[in-house]
């Protein structure tokens, strides 16, 4: 009995081995194939099991393969929106140096959050998570560059992406580096003078009208832009008097790249950078108000014959707030707080015609000596803090749409003022506190519709000269005429001689 | 936008420089629902507010069993009282595109366009037409075709059963980031006018219940349609050139979209000018 079972057990053992012994070809080997293929019944329980126990042999086979590691590695796709994040992130960072002193001076950072706030019982605003991220990215301004004076400006959007814009002061003593202007047309050609020379064009461009300096009228303020909060900001060059005639009459919209130039007619001298710009002096010209009040007149000095405007205001220590009924119902209470941009482009105005040199007290003697050709008439603007009511209608509607935020709850309401002639320019007044803020386009209201100035006619190319003005061909008398004339002189002449011989040969 | 995502669309919407006062937003959310009450719509939408010189128009739109067909439009001063716009006949949408000055904010204004047409060419009569145009009528049509020229839908978010009842698709799972991102997967939401003129070809690829409205990337003029990634690159917006003001929303891989008009109800026709 004993050796039957242990023969049994021994055939059992060797089967067994034989069952291990892996297969030369495949590395596997059928216990553990078998194995794998009843825990597999176990788990899965399938109806009808031995119908289909073939199938699930192969199946066992296939995923033994399947284990074995791709040698390619994934690699991590950033996508669009964690590029940003990574760059937002650093807005939320805060230097370890930074002193608790310094946030009780006066910072030039405004209070985005409460401008918010405000803004949103207007009706406009940008989100709060939005506004919060331009908070932080105005701080990061701040920090970077010495600014006196901060001021989120708005924000300007474009057809692939949006311009975010702050208004700044600079500290007094930042000069601007001009870039330098190669000057190549100024050396006159020499020609051979053999050959004729080719016609000279009579045409003289007119003069530059030269740009305001930094601190003063158009250019006052600096301004930086910048996509997204977080992005770095870039500051836009000062503006120049043709950028804004120009941008006066061509109608275009932001692509949202800075170095794109603007195809226009007529050519717009510049690229996107400086289009932006213009726009911005023209809408901050246009649209920044504040409260009647608010500012005064800066200091007077002495005597003044030529009509310059004011330049300079400053905030009033005695402002008491104005009812906000009362803001919000006539316009008179509104003042403009930024110059008027004159039709030259400037906001004082440059008389071209004068010459250097000239001191313009002696202007009055030099017109009576020389004559000079009409002196243009000096172009006056509204003076600084005119109020609103004085703003002319354009294209039959009126500038300023006024309104209270609230009629539930007026106690504590805002005076909310809307531009109807820059769309997208507000304004809002509650008590001390006022701001102004430019969200759209960055285009103002045409009206029916814009049409683009029309191509000058051709000029004359070559001055008209006795060369070649065409004269009359003679007719065949006058022709006649001037033969027989001829003839008779040339008679004359020989008589004249043959006389002269003779005597001559007389006085021999 | 729809009535029940009214609280949190509007943030992604407002990188345009709209949105609305907090007690608006309060006031929207029970009066809409009043509305949905009493007038038995399926759905209710803020479809968005027309500012006028003197007061702001807030629109709302019902909709019914088929939701390209069934609309009402309704207007509001407060968003409390709101009253029902009467549907554009194609008289009125002749007159009223005639004017084209902003909206006063006084419903029962009248504008007058006047006209001058010579009688023939014999006569040296000129011929006064004026035409009278109420400003009721002139929002009903402005409404009408903004949401004809302008609405925008992502593609899959409606489909179409075989009896041509328009319905919302409950298992739209959003675009991904990359469709998202191209202009052919937004549709018009209004009848289809450009799906007859298609190739045969073109049509192999469409799939009829889904792909039976107009693209975007099919209108005129190229380049329309502002196509941006706003809040941290998360909510797809789109901008319309031509109706300046709509702004369409679209967070990917999420089914909310929705669009919203805040702007003056003006076309704007030097789009040519300004591209």
């Amino acid at each position: 009995m004993e050796s039957e079972d242990s023969r049994r057990l021994q055939s059992a053992a060797s089967l067994k081995a034989f069952l291990l012994k892996s297969s030369t070809e495949s590395h596997l080997n059928l216990y553990d194939h078998l194995t794998g293929l009843l825990l597999k019944v176990m788990d899965e329980h399938p109806p009808n099991v031995v119908d289909v126990i073939e199938d699930m042999s192969r199946d066992v086979k296939r995923a033994v393969l399947e284990e074995q590691q791709s040698s390619l590695r994934e690699l991590p796709e950033t996508s669009a929106a964690e590029l940003l994040a990574e760059q937002q992130r650093s807005l939320f960072s805060r230097p370890e140096d930074a002193d608790q002193e310094d946030e009780l001076m006066e910072t030039p950072l405004p209070n985005v959050s409460e401008l918010g706030f405000y803004l949103e019982q207007a009706g406009v605003g940008l989100g709060r998570e939005e506004t919060q991220r331009l908070f932080l990215a105005l701080k990061q301004l701040v920090e970077s560059q010495v600014l006196l004076h901060c001021r989120l400006w708005g924000k300007i959007l474009g057809t692939e992406s949006s311009y975010i814009v702050a208004e700044a002061e600079y500290r007094e003593g930042e000069e601007e580096e001009e870039p330098s202007l190669d000057e190549d047309e100024a050396e006159p050609e020499t020609e051979d003078t053999e050959t004729d020379p080719l016609p000279q064009s009579t045409y003289k461009p007119l003069p530059e009208v030269p740009k305001e300096a930094l601190g003063t009228g158009a250019n006052k303020y600096v301004y930086y832009v910048c996509k997204e909060p977080g992005l770095p900001w870039v500051k836009l060059p000062s503006v120049s008097p043709a950028q804004i005639t120009a941008a006066r009459q061509i109608r275009k919209f932001f692509t949202g790249r800075l170095d794109n130039p603007v195809v226009s007619y007529p050519p717009f001298p510049g690229n996107e950078a400086n289009y932006l710009r213009a726009q911005i002096a023209r809408i901050s010209a246009g649209t920044q108000v504040s409260p009647q009040g608010f500012f005064q007149a800066g200091e007077e000095e002495g005597d003044e014959e030529d009509t310059s405007p004011r330049d300079s205001y400053e905030a009033n220590p005695d402002f008491e707030g104005l009812p906000v009924a009362e803001m919000a119902e006539t316009l008179s209470s509104w003042v403009h707080h930024v110059q008027h941009i004159l039709q030259q482009g400037r906001c004082t105005w440059v008389n071209l015609a004068a010459k250097p040199g000239e001191d313009p007290n002696e202007e009055g003697e030099a017109e009576e000596k020389e004559e000079e050709p009409d002196e243009p008439e000096p172009e006056v603007g509204p003076p600084l803090l005119t109020p609103l009511s004085q703003d002319a209608e354009m294209f039959s509607t009126p500038p300023w749409t006024s309104k209270v935020s609230s009629t539930l709850t007026s106690q504590h309401a805002v005076a909310v003022l809307r531009s109807n002639l820059w769309p997208g320019s507000c304004a809002y007044a509650c008590g001390k506190k006022f701001e102004n803020i430019y969200v759209g386009w960055g285009l103002k209201y045409a009206g029916e519709g814009y049409s683009p100035p029309v191509p000058p006619l051709p000029q004359k190319e070559y001055p008209s000269g006795p060369e070649i003005t065409e004269a009359l061909d003679p007719s065949l008398e006058e022709e006649q005429v001037l033969k027989e004339a001829l003839e008779e002189q040339q008679a004359a002449q020989e008589e004249l001689q043959d006389s002269g011989d003779e005597a001559e040969e007389d006085d021999d | 936008m729809d009535s029940n995502s009214l609280y949190y669309s509007l943030e992604l919407v407002a990188g345009s420089g709209s949105t609305l006062n907090v007690e608006q937003r309060t006031a929207l959310q029970t009066s809409l629902v009043i509305l949905k009450k009493n007038y038995k719509f399926h759905r209710v939408l803020f479809w968005g507010k027309i500012l006028g010189l003197k007061e702001d128009y807030f629109i709302a739109q019902g909709k019914g069993e088929d939701e390209l067909q069934d609309k009402k439009n309704l207007y509001s001063f407060n968003c409390m009282d709101w009253f029902l716009l009467p549907p554009a006949t194609e008289s009125m949408i002749e007159k009223a595109s005639k004017i084209k000055s902003r909206f006063i904010g006084d419903p029962s204004y009248v504008y007058e366009h006047i006209e001058i047409r010579r009688q023939g060419e014999r006569d040296d009569t000129t011929e006064e037409v004026v035409t009278k145009v109420n400003e009721e009528s002139r929002l009903a049509v402005t409404v009408h075709q903004i949401d004809d020229e302008a609405s925008v839908v992502p593609r899959g978010a409606f489909v179409k059963s075989p009896h041509g009842l328009v319905q919302m698709n409950r298992s739209f799972g959003g675009l991904s980031h990359s469709e998202a991102r191209k202009l052919d997967n937004f549709f018009h939401f209004s009848e289809a006018k450009n799906l007859k003129k298609k190739s045969i070809l073109e049509m192999g690829d469409l799939n009829p219940a889904i792909d039976f409205l107009d693209v975007l990337s099919d209108d005129i003029p190229k380049g329309s349609w502002s196509l941006q990634l706003e809040c941290a690159s998360k909510v797809c917006v789109l901008r319309s050139l031509l109706w300046l003001g709509l702004s369409f929303y679209h967070v990917p891989m999420t089914p909310q979209h929705g669009y919203i008009y805040i702007g003056d109800g003006i076309k704007n026709l030097d789009l040519p000018f300004m591209l």
